[in-house]
């Protein structure tokens, strides 16, 4: 089992709207795509200010607004998948039976191309969501999601920015049966009022790079999806050159929605097939 | 990517000028003004370390200049991005996405309408006012502002539309007081049958209410933030309530920003900007 990626770049997870919204801007056909991330039941999100500028950042407090995997799967997927792209659905559950329960739904759903398990919200405990508070928290997650997926389903592990545990998690993730780790999420940050919030944009893009250079370096037989900041090609450039078979592209989409194109077009387009030797 | 679709283009500032408190720009954007109509917008991308967009009405198009089709945003030069916007100078570019959102409904038949606006709030009343002229509707303006400087050019309105009432906070110019000390009498006298208004949450709330009142339908340009402009992000949802009565999130840039005014549920919205 591997990740085949038709390009090696993808839509990170909650920026891409449920696609519509995107479509105008990029070609759909072949776009790797992960949906924003979906609960087993509807979520309504944060009350009051959801978003925040901070200097060459973005804080963001949406509190997985989402309408649960059954309107998802019914109203957002198949249009997904007539558009041609290669959807990877985002999930959270609640606890470990809701992650499989998910995973169950969604893995037998077709022209689903795999599954990106979220175990880095930056405030689960405010979004009611299992809080992968360690690694093994975090593994076990997976460890739910792969048991539940079909075999040749690829799972994709989305880590925290979290320098300091980040290769244990990575190591931890693959361990439970991850196909590939995506490194990372948004920072845990606050608004300016203290609420929880998380912080993305080009003011992550430098502990994202040190997050994927060290997970690159210590697992050098993982693939890894690095994911934070990424704005233009020398960004992409950047996490690539450490090691990673694609990126993700978010925040910057909000500024360019044509963000996804531009760095195709400058990276070419060719497939990010990336299972790297065995050392 | 269909021909209908909003697009994103690198613009150019083709002139700016000062009018009062606010600046006019006026921007070559490939595509955008042929897509135009009343009430749509454009997200603006502002300096780089400037992760939001500020959503710009859509003043004015041209179809035709030495420059090929252009269009013309108001900008107040306050906050980060109003000002760097105002800063902007001419053949200085910048990343527009457009023309977004919903645009004001018209009026199958002609009829009397109001235009209420509110600063420079009121920029997309003034080619609604051409389009319903050219559809035989009667239009009246009500501007509104603290001051002579932060009034939205009285003098074309009154070019455009049948009568325009003018009501500034200080005096300077027009009435002495607000929109809402006016409105019931200017309904009154124009019989209006639709109200059409722009400007801070607080002043939409009250002319749809005092619209209903009177048995008028009335269409509100929101203005909330909107961070992306194009529904990626879904910070902007705000309450509207379906035909049932119910109330449901939307995002007020794709859903909106101009919604009819019975459907907003205000008590979802902030005090508005």
């Amino acid at each position: 089992m591997t990740l085949v990626l038709r390009h090696p770049v993808m839509i990170a997870a909650g920026c891409g709207g449920t696609g519509p919204e995107l479509a105008p801007y990029v070609e759909m056909a072949d776009l790797p795509f992960v949906t924003r991330t979906l609960t087993r039941d509807p979520r309504a999100g944060s009350p009051g200010a959801r978003m925040a500028e901070s200097p060459s950042g973005l804080l963001n407090a949406i509190g997985m607004d989402n309408p649960g995997v059954a309107h998802f799967l019914e109203h957002e997927l198949p249009w997904l998948v007539r558009a041609g792209a290669q959807v990877f659905v985002s999930l959270a559950g609640s606890t470990l039976g809701e992650y499989a329960e998910l995973a169950r739904r969604v893995g037998a759903a077709p022209g689903v191309a795999g599954i990106e398990v979220n175990v880095s919200a930056p405030d689960p405990g405010g979004a009611g969501i299992f809080e992968a508070r360690e690694p093994f928290h975090a593994a076990s997650a997976v460890a739910a999601v792969r048991r539940a997926t079909p075999a040749d389903l690829p799972v994709l592990a989305k880590l925290r920015p979290d320098v300091a545990r980040v290769v244990e998690s990575a190591r931890a993730a693959v361990e439970a049966g991850a196909t590939a780790v995506v490194v990372g999420n948004a920072v845990p940050a606050a608004l300016p009022g203290g609420r929880p919030a998380g912080l993305t944009g080009p003011a992550i893009a430098p502990v994202a790079l040190r997050c994927v250079t060290e997970v690159c370096g210590r697992l050098p037989q993982v693939v890894v999806v690095g994911c934070g900041g990424v704005a233009d090609v020398a960004g992409a450039r950047a996490l690539l050159g450490a090691g990673a078979a694609a990126v993700q592209v978010g925040t910057a989409l909000l500024r360019d929605p044509t963000t996804a194109m531009r760095l195709l077009a400058a990276l070419g387009t060719d497939p990010s097939t990336r299972p790297r030797e065995e050392p | 990517m269909g021909e209908r679709d909003p697009r994103h283009v690198l613009a150019e500032v083709l002139a700016s000028r000062r009018a009062g408190a606010f600046r006019h720009l006026t921007l070559t954007a490939r595509g955008i003004p042929e897509l135009f109509r009343p009430g749509t917008f454009v997200a603006a991308s502002v300096a780089p370390t400037q992760m939001t967009r500020r959503a710009l009405w859509i003043h004015r198009v041209s179809p035709t200049g030495t420059f090929g089709p252009t269009l013309d945003v108001v900008v107040e030069p306050r906050g980060v991005g109003g000002r760097w916007l105002a800063d902007l100078t001419v053949g200085a570019r910048v990343e527009l996405t457009g023309p977004l959102g919903r645009p004001f409904s018209l009026p199958r038949e002609p009829v009397a309408c109001l235009l209420v606006g509110e600063g420079w709030s009121a920029a997309p009343l003034f080619p609604l006012a051409e389009r319903l002229r050219d559809r035989q509707s009667a239009v009246t303006f009500l501007l509104s502002g603290a001051d002579e400087a932060h009034l939205l050019t009285p003098r074309e309105a009154r070019r455009m539309a049948r009568a325009a009432h003018v009501v500034t906070a200080d005096g300077s110019v027009g009435r002495h007081g607000d929109v809402m000390s006016v409105l019931p009498a200017v309904l009154e006298s124009t019989g209006a049958a639709v109200v059409y208004a722009a400007g801070p949450t607080a002043l939409l709330r009250a002319v749809a209410g005092a619209a209903a009142a009177a048995g008028a339908q009335s269409q509100v340009a929101l203005q909330e933030p909107l961070p992306c402009g194009t529904g990626l992000c879904r910070a902007c949802v705000i309450g509207v309530r379906g035909t049932d009565g119910a109330a449901h999130q939307v995002r007020a840039c794709l859903e909106g920003p101009v919604l009819p005014g019975d459907r907003v549920a205000w008590e979802s919205l902030g005090g508005g900007r």
